[in-house]
């Protein structure tokens, strides 16, 4: 659950920054690779509902895909996350964190757990991830995203704490 | 006027002009291949027409303009991007792939339809907002410049450069690629296509307002659209969808009245139906009928052809249309499709068979918001002599609908009854 706050906070952070930023020309037809987070949305009234025997039937189902995908070279982490009663949300007021019970918004479909996978492009992380079983226990569904690649801002960044540093 | 002209006498600049209105689309789609980028390759088509103006009057027309035009647009961009490269170091990795990538001088036919079959599928991504794939298709495919897509769905230019400028950036940064899809993802891929061509061309046929010259460009753009995708990518529902449109297409003088009024399909003249559209429609309908996968738009298809082939409405053959609405039902299930066949079954068994039909549907309250379903009732009961229910269902109808041509229709028939 930390992992997965960190991971939004950081995709927001990067969306703001990036917006009226003129992006150099990226290929459509890069040879680079791709990460795409997979941001999965699930009724949790429905999971409760589930019997044991078919709670297991899915995770074994998920967990053998996960390993096909990680053995393909496509799977680089994925992790569930507790139900939205374990939400704990925080926002800073009058500079202070001001921290909640719950999620940002309370409705039927909350974040069940995110993937992250390598794609080349936004056709085969479809293609990958539909093919989940974790998209057969609901029709909620998945989120797709890519991921922005945070290395020319980390580099930059580092080179202007190291300026501020010296002087 | 001389009447012999060949083309080598042509002056210069029509024929460059003539290269431009049947070849710029083709190098564009070809240019985003190689250059990877929508804004480049557009850049560089307007420098390599440029090029052209420049050099053709000098060394003439080369035997194949189209190879000429993209690889004088692709030495352009590369040099173009080596100038700005200097600012900045990443388009310098850009510009090594590009570079690297083998010579483009493909004049090879089938890779150069890929490249337009990779725009479409491209512009009609499902990731994308769908009047979003609406505006990019018109104006990457098809062409047509921002102001006039905008007047054609009468909307600001600012507001279709912000859908094309919003859409463009997602395909840049989700990295939507720029390919014909996967045969296990062509089904539904190709569905998309089909929506996004019957949208442009419902968008230009059944609205009322705004001026009917440009609004019937978007109904040709369409048919435009669905011939060049058939050509390359045969497929029975596109087939379909292009007989559709055509069938619809040739009735287009005999639905309203020379001041603009509507005239229902059993009202119409029929000797002003275009029987050229009608053949190639019905032509199109039973090739794609044959084929095994039976889709929405080749029933609905074949329900027009019956009535372009009947002399008039009486003379229809309604049994056959009711069946092909059962058909329809079990394709694509939906309570306006269940609302057409009640008014099929009305035309077959009386208006009495009608109203039952379709009094048990508005009572399930799907259609209660939904005009025609009230108009539909009204005429029934009209027929059936039950001027007090006419009367009412045809004023929820008038209280529900927005459109001029329907709202003026509706009074028309009300004051009739009264």
């Amino acid at each position: 659950m930390k992992f997965s706050c960190r991971l939004l906070s950081i995709l927001w952070v990067s969306r703001d920054y990036l917006i009226g930023r003129q992006k150099p020309n990226q290929m459509l037809n890069s040879e680079e690779i791709m990460k795409y987070v997979c941001f999965g949305y699930q009724n949790e009234k429905k999971w409760e509902q589930m019997s044991e025997n078919e709670r297991n039937a899915l995770f074994d189902a998920c967990f053998a895909y996960d390993e096909e995908l990680r053995a393909k070279g496509h799977f680089l982490s994925g992790e569930a996350i507790e139900g939205a009663s374990a939400a704990v949300s925080i926002r800073i007021k009058n500079g202070k964190a001001s921290v909640t019970d719950g999620p940002f918004i309370e409705t039927k479909e909350q974040l069940g757990g995110v993937g992250i996978i390598e794609a080349k492009d936004l056709n085969e992380a479809i293609a990958l991830w539909s093919k989940h079983p974790a998209m057969v226990f609901d029709e909620t569904g998945f989120e797709i995203r890519p991921v922005v690649d945070m290395t020319p801002l980390r580099e930059a960044s580092k080179q202007r704490r190291k300026a501020a540093g010296k002087s | 006027m001389p009447m012999r002209k060949e083309e080598s006498t042509q002056p210069i600049y029509e024929q460059v002009d003539a290269i431009y209105r049947s070849e710029s689309r083709l190098v564009f789609a070809t240019l985003i291949r190689l250059l990877g980028d929508f804004d480049l390759a557009q850049e560089a088509v307007q420098t390599a027409f440029a090029a052209a103006l420049e050099q053709w009057p000098r060394e003439g027309v080369p035997a194949n303009p189209r190879a000429w035009l993209v690889s004088t647009g692709r030495f352009k961009a590369i040099d173009a991007l080596r100038r700005r490269a200097r600012l900045n170091s990443s388009i310098m990795e850009s510009m090594g792939r590009l570079e690297a990538s083998p010579t483009p001088i493909e004049t090879d036919q089938p890779e150069i339809e890929d490249d337009r079959l990779r725009l479409i599928f491209t512009c009609c991504h499902p990731a994308l907002p769908p009047d979003a794939q609406v505006a990019l298709t018109l104006r990457e495919v098809c062409g047509l410049t921002t102001e006039e897509i905008a007047r054609a769905f009468l909307t600001s230019a600012p507001t279709i450069a912000q859908r094309i400028v919003r859409a463009k950036a997602k395909i840049r940064d989700t990295r939507i690629p720029y390919e014909v899809p996967a045969r296990a993802e062509l089904p539904n891929r190709l569905d998309v296509v089909l929506r996004v061509v019957y949208l442009v061309f419902n968008e230009g046929y059944t609205t009322s307002y705004g001026t009917t010259l440009m609004r019937h460009d978007l109904s040709s753009e369409a048919i435009r659209l669905a011939r060049l995708f058939l050509e390359l990518l045969p497929d029975p529902e596109a087939e379909g969808l292009l007989a559709l449109m055509l069938l619809h297409e040739s009735r287009r003088s005999a639905r309203t009245t020379p001041d603009g009024e509507m005239i229902l399909l059993e009202d119409q003249d029929r000797s002003l139906w275009n029987r050229e559209l009608i053949a190639e429609g019905i032509k199109l309908v039973r090739h794609a009928f044959a084929s095994r996968r039976l889709g929405p738009y080749t029933v609905q298809a074949a329900i027009s052809a019956l009535h372009a082939e009947a002399p008039s409405s009486a003379a229809t053959d309604w049994s056959e249309i009711v069946g092909l609405y059962d058909l329809l039902l079990r394709i694509d299930p939906s309570p306006v499709v269940e609302l057409n066949r009640a008014v099929a079954i009305a035309m077959r068994d009386g208006p009495a068979a009608g109203l039952s039909e379709i009094e048990g549907l508005l009572a399930t309250g799907e259609l209660d918001n939904y005009p025609l379903a009230h108009s539909a009732k009204a005429e029934l009961c009209r027929r059936a002599g039950q001027i007090n229910e006419a009367k009412a269902s045809f004023e929820k109808a008038l209280a529900l609908t927005s459109q001029e041509q329907q709202r003026r229709f509706l009074e028309k028939r009300l004051a009739e009854i009264k």
